[in-house]
């Protein structure tokens, strides 16, 4: 950067002036770190791991607007949630690391019976593999009647297990698609 | 956002006043006129319900960015032996036997103690690295610290630690950005079992007070807070006056401890912290006779000139040179 000899002397006299007026540094340093949260979207959702099911505040920097990228800068407990206002045990105050982390599952994979390896696989295809076991398991295990002849139409050979964060919406989507199935066995994580 | 909270009470490096202000708290204790100390933040941990469940250390090494760092394994649960410069905040289990025989498993949130008098920023000499605010929050700032550790030196809880690859040190800054917009600390929201409080200096010493008679009460009969070098005769249990040599004059960190009458037991809780002789001596007397000597070697300089005038070159010398 070329500084002629004008510019020296406006700005050496600027700072001469400044320091003599007493520049005050304090809000300054007092700026020295930003809050980091201070300009992000505040997204409510829940802890995935225990049944406890903790309300958590997704911190998102970005104003969503068309074309930005929005970007995941911090997670932490939701002082309105009842069940644990605002406080985290260890594993959930780490969800940020399980939103961004280059470990991180970002595709369906598949473990075929017998094999050691996971291998990827489409989501049209996984969706397809699991109607077609659905389907075989409930026709190899229906029971129409029981033993004394009561028509029961239960399907026996399938369980289906629900997780904490399932909304409402999807529960009942979930228990009318098992019970449709003739499904029994149907069981919540948030209540174990 | 405001930082109303965050105006500076001391600075490192600095003889004078705060640049700018007038704000500056001398190393022997005494403030200028007009420092501001109408509120004073606290961080109150409550020992007895601490489950060392480690959601602090977790929340602290996330809001401030840092990188999980490898853990040792030495018998216990603790995370690693000490904290380090990226690991701020760390649970230390102890295991203590009685005298009876019977064993106490203690647990205690070990981080920067943000010392009313910090040994720290007394033995810093970098302008600017190491800052008090008026709330009594001691911060460092990275960009001026000139990594020589003379904080490492000062500080009585082995709290400052040095990065070998950055050339700084690093601690706790009882999350200054968080507590400078109105939050509270990230350890302070996180612990589930509410042991760890935030709020003024004054509500924090009555909430322990009250916890400590609750445990009076229910025959915990050593409990007590850990405050050293308070002014407050009744949070200081210790019984270590505010104006004995080196005092701390109280901690803006504050504990109830179980058995308050041995801070040891709690891994390695100094019973009477102190700024160490030495860094009190360099930066007070020393400092002073140092600027002494320059002055008087001037002078003597001067005299000698006035009484024996310029040196002349000997004339023998410079025919045998």
């Amino acid at each position: 950067m070329g500084l002629s000899r004008r510019e020296f002397f406006k700005v050496g006299t600027g700072s001469a002036a400044a320091l003599l007026l007493g520049f005050d540094a304090r809000p300054v340093l007092a700026q020295a770190k930003e809050l980091k949260i201070a300009r992000t979207t505040e997204t409510r959702s829940t802890c995935p791991y225990c049944s406890v099911s903790c309300g958590v505040i997704i911190h998102t920097l970005g104003d969503k607007a068309k074309n930005v990228t929005t970007q995941v800068v911090h997670v932490e407990g939701d002082p309105d949630h009842p069940i644990n206002r605002g406080t985290l045990c260890p594993k959930g105050a780490s969800l940020f690391q399980e939103i961004k982390n280059e470990r991180r599952l970002m595709r369906p994979q598949v473990r075929r019976p017998g094999s050691t390896q996971w291998e990827d696989i489409s989501w049209d295809k996984a969706i397809d593999e699991i109607a077609r076991h659905v389907k075989k398991t409930r026709d190899e295990t229906f029971v129409d009647t029981d033993a004394n002849g009561k028509t029961v139409n239960r399907c026996e050979g399938i369980a289906f297990n629900g997780g904490c964060t399932d909304t409402n919406e999807f529960n009942y989507l979930i228990v009318k698609t098992m019970r449709s199935l003739g499904v029994c066995y149907m069981e919540n994580q948030a209540r174990v | 956002m405001s930082n109303g909270n965050l105006e500076i009470r001391a600075i490192s490096g600095h003889t004078g006043g705060t640049p700018g202000g007038g704000e500056y708290r001398q190393p022997d204790g005494s403030t200028h006129a007009g420092a501001s100390r109408d509120y004073d933040v606290c961080k109150l941990i409550d020992t007895t319900t601490c489950i060392g469940c480690k959601a602090c250390e977790v929340a602290c090494v996330e809001w401030n960015g840092y990188e999980f760092r490898e853990t040792t394994f030495d018998n216990t649960y603790q995370t690693m032996p000490e904290t380090a410069w990226n690991f701020w905040n760390l649970i230390k289990f102890n295991e203590h036997q009685r005298a009876d025989g019977t064993i106490q498993w203690l647990m205690r949130k070990d981080q920067c103690m943000h010392c009313e008098e910090p040994g720290c920023l007394i033995a810093c000499p970098a302008d600017g690295a190491i800052v008090q605010y008026t709330n009594g929050i001691v911060d460092f700032n990275q960009a001026n610290c000139i990594g020589c550790q003379y904080c490492v030196t000062g500080c009585p809880f082995n709290i400052p630690k040095f990065n070998e690859a950055t050339k700084k040190v690093y601690k706790c800054t009882l999350c200054s950005d968080r507590v400078g917009a109105g939050l509270e600390p990230a350890c302070i929201k996180s612990c589930p079992t509410g042991c760890l409080h935030f709020g003024s200096k004054e509500d924090m010493k009555f909430e322990a007070a009250k916890r400590v008679k609750q445990l009076h009460d229910n025959g915990h009969a050593d409990a007590g807070i850990y405050n050293p070098g308070d002014p407050d005769e009744r949070t200081s249990a210790d019984g270590i006056k505010s104006t004995s040599p080196g005092s701390i004059g109280g901690t803006h960190v504050i504990y109830v401890l179980n058995d308050a009458k041995h801070p040891e037991n709690y891994g390695g809780l100094p019973p009477a912290p102190s700024v160490p002789f030495f860094v009190k001596m360099w930066k007070g007397p020393l400092k002073w006779l140092g600027g002494i000597g320059l002055v008087a070697g001037v002078f003597g300089v001067f005299m000698h000139y006035i009484r024996f005038g310029p040196k002349e070159v000997d004339k023998v010398e410079e025919v045998k040179r």
